[in-house]
């Protein structure tokens, strides 16, 4: 196999970029998308690479139709992927619950700017995290993941398509414009040196019957692929195992959506992932994800030379949520921050999870400006005085 | 063509567990199902290399009747889907079979650009001016004067002809006919599906429960008699004035050419960029 960009080795390159390629070493081989800024970079890198790879890369009439494409390809047997910004993001929100219901693996980046509606759209923002989790209709589950480096969309982008695939999900990975448009170093793998996830396959004709049944027990049905002589019905309406759709029958629909929420819920610990700074003596925890932990960790090293013990949890995964994990930390800190770019989304979440444990005080940031770490420390300063 | 029973086309071509149809008395749906299917029968399609496609709306049910793969999508977004589907896999042969609310409002814009891709579709489309799931709202579809529930006095609105949209944006192949149009209806999907590149077969087909009773239409006969009074023979109509065309349907073949497909420009396309890379001569 052929790439046509470097592998097994370093290059300086766009998160934007970092994603495109990370996702051509994943296996997708199908790209749809609209334009839109800061995400523009991933779909023009892909149209570059996917014919050379004989993969596809098709521009639609808007994100609707991008993320529909999506669905139909990965239902066609291709590892598919679609990037947007807020705006896009907004627009996919139908077709992500199509996807969710119906259980169609697909990774969908969100380059983050600034909203709502047009807002700043070449300004890094974080105010798309309650929507990434909750914003399509009905209730529901799926993984969000949020990298703070180029080299971090490039490794997320493969972990993504790796988790899509093995839990029959869709998987978004929210960055934003600096990821997006910042250079950085990264090393991509040589392929060899990848381990990827395929789908789960029906192995006979008898699990073929129940594309939508937990057959194995592990929650997640093998997932039959179009035109291999299954003839498999797929719908959005409630469904039961065959994929029959059964509209009114409550029970099936508690038991179909208690499926997909448990199947993320019950494997959260196979799936979340975090990084700790300092947590072992830390008095005062800094809590954020993405492009402003970068000013967090700096905070926390300024803090730590003044002799205040302050610590970092970087979250790489935002749903599942591990409350848990923020629970144990309140019982040791003394007090929590959460740095993010909105106005308070995360910070819901931490609370939740401190269960009244610690005090929970957010600094929030919106206009398109990332936290420096002198204001995280001024802050935090002020609080100590 | 040889006619075969209608139950040999039943037992080898529907699901039995998911029947009965949500389908009313005197719905036509399911007569142009049989059409299709009979076309499929007729050209010998494998089973398991045709994929059906749909939207929201009665039409869009169809897909879970028939035993093939079949993907039911959100509203309008049916053609969006299977622009996925044909080009991840270019061997499938895929149906969109779609309602004219669905493909022509919230599906519009969908529709336009898959006509100007050109994309390696049929599209089955179920016309009965009218919202025949929700209850009988007007349609893009719906002749002026005609009435909805959301315009019991009469649609105030001029209403769209697909078949000549679907023309003016680049379809392969159109044709229009109503459900009586037996022979004609399975002649024209044979040809459709049988083509590269977008193909769409257009039937006028009775909704009397929604569309009909508001409109002193109330049974399936006296909607298909209206169509007999309001459709023209393409041939026919173009020896006619725009004045003797007012408020009449065209019928028949709307064109039949060989523009190359989406497939086919894609192959070119992955040709080009691996020449220009200098990886092919």
């Amino acid at each position: 196999m052929r790439y046509p960009f470097p592998v097994g080795t370093v290059d300086f390159i766009q998160g934007d970029e970092a994603i495109a390629r990370a996702a051509i070493l994943a296996g997708c081989r199908f790209y749809a998308g609209y334009p839109i800024t800061p995400a523009s970079e991933i779909f023009e890198a892909m149209s570059i690479y996917m014919p050379l790879v004989d993969g596809v890369s098709i521009q639609m009439e808007d994100e609707i139709g991008s993320i529909a494409a999506v669905v139909g390809a990965s239902w066609a047997g291709a590892k598919s992927m679609t990037a947007t910004s807020g705006p896009g993001f907004s627009l996919m929100m139908e077709n992500l619950g199509y996807a969710i219901m119906t259980e169609t693996p697909l990774v969908l980046v969100n380059v983050q700017r600034s909203g709502p509606s047009t807002g700043q759209p070449t300004l890094a923002a974080q105010g798309d995290l309650m929507q990434a989790i909750w914003g399509t209709h009905g209730d529901h589950s799926l993984i969000v993941l949020a990298p703070a480096t180029v080299q971090e969309a490039f490794d997320m982008t493969i972990k993504a398509f790796n988790l899509a695939e093995k839990y029959r999900t869709p998987v978004i990975l929210l960055t934003d414009a600096e990821v997006g448009h910042m250079r950085e170093r990264v090393y991509a793998p040589h392929p060899d040196e990848l381990e990827l996830i395929y789908r789960k396959l029906p192995a006979n004709e008898e699990e073929a019957k129940y594309p939508f049944g937990d057959i194995h027990g592990d929650l997640v049905p093998p997932m039959p692929v179009f035109g291999k002589g299954h003839h498999t019905y797929v719908t959005g309406l409630t469904h039961d195992e065959k994929g029959r759709p059964k509209t009114v029958e409550s029970e099936i629909h508690e038991k179909l959506l208690k499926r997909i929420v448990e199947k993320i819920e019950k494997n959260k610990k196979d799936i979340v992932d975090y990084e700790g700074y300092g947590l072992e003596d830390a008095e005062i925890v800094i809590i954020g994800f993405g492009i402003v932990t970068r000013s967090a960790m700096r905070a926390v090293k300024e803090l730590r030379k003044k002799g205040i013990k302050a610590g970092l949890l970087k979250l790489n995964v935002l749903w599942p949520f591990d409350f848990e994990l923020i629970e144990r930390i309140a019982e040791k800190a003394g007090k929590i921050y959460v740095v993010e770019m909105n106005l308070g989304q995360l910070y819901h979440m931490v609370k939740e999870g401190a269960n009244g444990k610690v005090p929970v005080e957010l600094i929030p940031k919106i206009g398109g400006e990332i936290h420096t770490p002198k204001e995280i420390i001024e802050r935090i300063k002020d609080n100590l005085r | 063509m040889y006619l075969k029973s209608s139950y040999e086309i039943r037992d080898k071509y529907l699901r039995k567990d998911m029947l009965p149809t949500i389908f009313c008395p005197g719905c036509g749906i399911g007569a142009v199902l049989q059409y299709t299917l009979r076309a499929i029968d007729d050209l010998e399609l494998n089973q398991d290399e045709v994929v059906w496609v749909s939207g929201i709306g009665c039409s869009s049910r169809v897909p879970g009747y028939v035993n093939f793969d079949g993907l039911h999508t959100t509203h309008g977004r049916a053609l969006a889907f299977a622009t996925g589907i044909k080009m991840a896999n270019p061997d499938l042969k895929v149906i969109a079979f779609m309602g004219d609310g669905d493909a022509a409002a919230i599906g519009g814009n969908h529709l336009i650009h898959a006509i100007r891709r050109n994309l390696d579709i049929t599209v089955i489309l179920i016309n009965n001016f009218t919202y025949g799931m929700t209850g009988g709202q007007v349609a893009p579809t719906t002749p002026k004067g005609l009435r909805g529930t959301t315009a019991p006095y009469g649609s105030f609105e001029n209403p769209f002809d697909i078949a000549e949209l679907a023309v003016a944006a680049g379809a392969n192949y159109v044709a229009r006919w109503s459900v009586f149009n037996y022979l004609q209806g399975i002649n024209s999907i044979k040809k459709a599906l049988q083509k590269e590149g977008f193909t769409l077969v257009e039937f006028l087909s009775p909704c009397p429960i929604s569309f009909g009773r508001r409109n002193k239409l109330k049974t399936a006969p006296e909607l298909i008699k209206w169509y007999q009074k309001l459709s023209v023979p393409i041939s026919k109509a173009k020896e006619m004035s725009p004045e003797e065309l007012e408020g009449k349907v065209i019928i028949g073949e709307f064109t039949d050419r060989d523009r190359p497909s989406l497939v086919k420009e894609y192959e070119a396309y992955k040709k080009r960029a691996k020449k220009a890379m200098g990886w092919e001569e």
